[in-house]
C-alpha cells in the first residue's frame, strides 16, 4: 500500500508551560518526547492540562516564553496552525455545514491547492478508509453521531498530517458505539502508522489505544509509561486511583510485612516505616479459606456484575476492600473469609498530602 | 369545556384585534385604492406612472444599498465586538445601539447637522478648500441616515449569530490550512447567512418604509412614503396613496421573500 498518511513527525515538547492572562496557570512548564508513529494519550481528569497541551503541539495556544514546540528537528513555536500540517479532530466534531461530506473531507486539499482529480481520489481513499461510502453527498446535519466522527477523522488524516490530534473525539457518543468506533479507531492508527496525540479523560480508552499514556493532574505531568506500567506500576496514589479501579491502604511495614487491621501481606521488597500507602488491584485478590490466608476479614456485599463478582470485604484494612472474584465462586454477605495477595500485586505508593 | 374550546377563547382576542385593526383597515386600504378614476389600474400606477415608477426604483436601490452597507460595517464590528473583550467595549456596544432609541426625524437632524448647509463636514471643508460639502439632503444624506438607524438592528443579531458560531470550526479549517481570509470566507460567512437573511430583511424593510428621516431630508429627492405621504395629504389623491400603500407593501414583502428563498440552503444546511 502506497503510504496512506505521510511520513509522522516526532514531537518534542520543552519546558511548555500556559499561564492565562488572568494568572491561571493551565500547565506548568512540562517536557514531553513523542516518538515517531507511536500514540501517545494525554490521560486526566478535566482541568488537567491535557487539552491545553494538545492545543499547544497544534499552534491554537502559545505556551508562556521559553517553550518550545519542535516537529522533528525543526521548531514550530512561532509557527501558525495553519501551517504546521497537523490533522485536528475535534470533540464536537467542527465539521463544515455549508458543505457536503465529501467537501469537508476534501477541504483541506483544495486550500492546497490539489487539483479537482487527485482531490477526488483522495476523498475516495479516505471514504473507503473510514468506512462511510454512499454518504459523500449527505449534508452534515443528514449523518448521525459516528459517522460525524468518521467524517471529522477522513478530513483530518486527508491532508497526509505528520501529526493527528484527537480531542476527546468519542466523548460525545453513546458507549455501545463509543466501545465499537474505539476498536476501528486503534485498528485505523496502527494501520496508518501516523504519529498521533489522543486526550481523553476515560482510562479504558487510554489503555485500548495508547502506546504511551501521559497520565496529567492540575496542570502537571503524573506519570508517563505504557499502559500496563501505568496500570501496575503507578507512582502515586492519584494514578493508581484514575487509572483502573484500586484498594488504597494504609498501614506499618515491619520486616517486609505490610502490617493491616485484619493481619498482614508479604511484599516483595520493602524497608521498614511506621506508616505506608499501599495499591492493591480488586483483581489480584483472591478469595480463600479463612485458615489458608494471613489476611482475613467480613464480606460485606457481593454483587454479581456477569463475568465477576465485585465482592467487598471489610475488616481486612482500615477501609472495606474491593475484590474482584471469579464468577464461579460462592459466597455470602457475613462469611468470613482470607484474603490472599502475591506480594508483587501490592505496591507501595509514596504518601501524599 | 373542552381543551380545544379553552384554547380557542383564548385566541379570541387576538382574533379580534387583528380583526379590527389590522385586516380591517387593510381591506379599507385595498377598496380606496379601486375608488379613484383610474380605478383597478391604480395599482398598476406604481409600475406604469414613469414619476411613480422612478421613486419606486429610488426607493428599492436606496433600501438595498443601505442593507447592503450596514451588512458589511455591522458584520465586521460584530465580530470583532464579540470575540475580543476590551475597556469601554461595553459603553462603545451601547453607544453603537443607541440610535435604536432615536425617531426618525432625531436621526434626520443629526444629519443635517452633520452634512447640513450649517453642518460639521461643510464647516471644515469650508477651512480646509473654501468649498462647503452639503449632501445632507440628497439621497447620501438619506443613505447615511438609514445606516445611522440601520446599524443598530443589524449589529445586535450579527453579535448574537457569532456567539453561538462553533469557535471549532474556525480552528478546524485552520488546521487544514485555511488563511484567515479563507476562514472567513468559506466557514464564518456561510455560518453567518441565516443571520444576514434576517437582519438583513429588518434593515430592508425599515428602509423601504422609513418616513421620518425622509420626511426631515428629502427635499431633493422621492421615496415612495414621502411619495404617499405627498398624494395623500396635498394633492388629497387618496385612491393613489392607498394603491401606492399596498405596492409599497407588497413590493417590500416579494423583495424579502425572493431574498429567503435564495439563502434557503444556506439557511437550512447552516441549522
Amino acid at each position: 500500500m502506497t503510504a496512506i498518511a505521510g511520513h509522522g513527525a516526532s514531537v518534542h515538547i520543552e519546558r511548555c508551560g500556559k499561564t492565562f492572562a488572568d494568572g491561571t496557570q493551565a500547565l506548568a512548564p512540562a517536557n514531553l518526547d513523542i516518538i515517531s508513529g507511536e500514540t501517545l494519550v494525554l490521560l486526566g481528569p478535566s482541568g488537567c492540562g491535557k487539552t491545553t497541551m494538545l492545543r499547544i503541539i497544534a499552534g491554537l495556544e502559545q505556551p508562556d516564553i521559553g517553550g518550545r514546540v519542535l516537529f522533528d528537528d525543526a521548531d514550530m513555536t512561532s509557527v501558525p496552525i495553519e501551517q504546521r500540517n497537523v490533522g485536528m479532530v475535534f470533540q464536537s466534531y467542527a465539521l463544515f455545514p455549508n458543505m457536503s461530506v465529501a467537501d469537508n473531507i476534501g477541504y483541506g486539499l483544495k486550500i492546497r491547492g490539489v487539483d479537482a482529480k487527485a482531490r477526488a481520489a483522495r476523498i475516495a481513499e479516505m471514504v473507503a478508509l473510514t468506512n462511510i461510502g454512499g454518504l459523500e453527498d449527505r449534508r452534515i446535519d443528514q449523518l448521525s453521531g459516528g459517522q460525524r466522527q468518521r467524517v471529522a477523522l477522513a478530513r483530518a488524516v486527508a491532508i497526509r498530517p505528520r501529526v493527528l490530534l484527537l480531542d476527546e473525539p468519542l466523548t460525545a457518543l453513546d458507549a455501545s458505539l463509543r466501545d465499537r468506533l474505539r476498536g476501528e479507531l486503534n485498528r485505523l492508527l496502527r494501520s496508518l502508522g501516523i504519529t498521533a496525540i489522543y486526550v481523553t479523560h476515560d482510562q479504558a480508552e487510554a489503555m485500548e489505544l495508547g502506546d504511551r499514556i501521559v497520565v496529567m493532574r492540575k496542570g502537571a505531568i503524573a506519570q508517563i509509561g505504557t499502559p500496563r506500567e501505568v496500570y501496575f506500576a503507578p507512582q502515586s496514589r492519584f494514578v493508581a486511583e484514575f487509572v483502573g479501579a484500586a484498594n488504597i491502604v494504609e498501614g506499618a511495614v515491619s520486616g517486609g510485612l505490610l502490617l493491616l487491621p485484619g493481619g498482614r501481606l508479604a511484599l516483595s521488597a520493602a524497608t521498614d516505616v511506621a506508616a505506608a500507602v499501599a495499591m492493591i488491584r480488586p483483581e489480584t485478590i483472591r478469595i480463600v479459606g479463612e485458615g489458608d490466608a494471613s489476611l482475613t476479614g467480613t464480606i460485606e456485599s457481593v454483587s454479581f456484575i456477569g463475568d465477576k463478582q465485585r465482592i467487598v470485604v471489610t475488616g481486612a484494612s482500615d477501609k472495606p476492600l474491593a475484590v474482584d472474584a471469579p464468577n464461579t465462586i460462592a459466597v455470602g454477605a457475613g462469611e468470613r473469609v482470607g484474603l490472599s495477595v502475591a506480594p508483587e500485586a501490592v505496591r507501595l505508593l509514596p504518601k501524599e498530602d | 369545556m373542552s381543551h380545544r374550546t379553552f384554547i380557542w377563547i383564548c385566541l379570541l382576542p387576538l382574533a379580534v384585534v387583528t380583526a379590527a385593526f389590522f385586516l380591517l383597515p387593510m381591506a379599507q386600504l385595498v377598496v380606496v385604492g379601486t375608488s379613484g378614476p383610474r380605478g383597478v389600474s391604480a395599482y398598476l400606477a406604481i409600475l406604469t406612472e414613469p414619476r411613480y415608477r422612478a421613486t419606486l426604483i429610488n426607493t428599492v436601490v436606496l433600501a438595498a444599498a443601505t442593507t447592503i452597507a450596514t451588512l458589511v460595517i455591522a458584520t465586521i464590528a460584530g465580530l470583532f465586538l464579540q470575540r475580543h473583550r476590551f475597556p469601554g467595549r461595553a459603553v462603545l456596544i451601547a453607544m453603537l445601539t443607541f440610535p435604536l432609541a432615536f425617531p426618525g426625524v432625531v436621526v434626520g437632524f443629526l444629519i443635517i447637522l452633520l452634512a447640513g448647509r450649517q453642518g460639521l463636514i461643510g464647516a471644515i471643508s469650508n477651512t480646509l478648500t473654501g468649498e462647503k460639502i452639503v449632501f445632507a439632503y440628497s439621497i447620501f444624506g438619506l443613505f447615511l441616515g438609514y445606516l445611522y438607524f440601520s446599524i443598530p438592528r443589524v449589529i445586535l443579531t450579527i453579535m448574537a449569530a457569532v456567539q453561538k458560531l462553533d469557535v471549532g470550526l474556525e480552528e478546524a479549517a485552520r488546521s487544514l490550512g485555511a488563511s484567515p481570509w479563507a476562514v472567513q470566507r468559506d466557514v464564518v460567512l456561510p455560518a453567518l447567512g441565516p443571520a444576514f437573511v434576517a437582519s438583513g430583511a429588518i434593515a430592508f424593510a425599515t428602509a423601504m418604509g422609513a418616513f421620518g428621516t425622509a420626511f426631515t431630508l428629502a427635499t431633493n429627492i422621492d421615496v415612495l412614503p414621502m411619495l404617499i405621504y405627498t398624494e395623500f395629504t396635498l394633492a388629497a389623491n387618496f385612491s393613489i396613496s392607498a394603491a401606492l400603500s399596498i405596492g409599497l407593501g407588497v413590493i417590500a414583502w416579494a423583495i424579502l421573500a425572493l431574498a429567503r428563498s435564495f439563502s434557503g440552503g444556506t439557511v437550512a444546511a447552516a441549522g
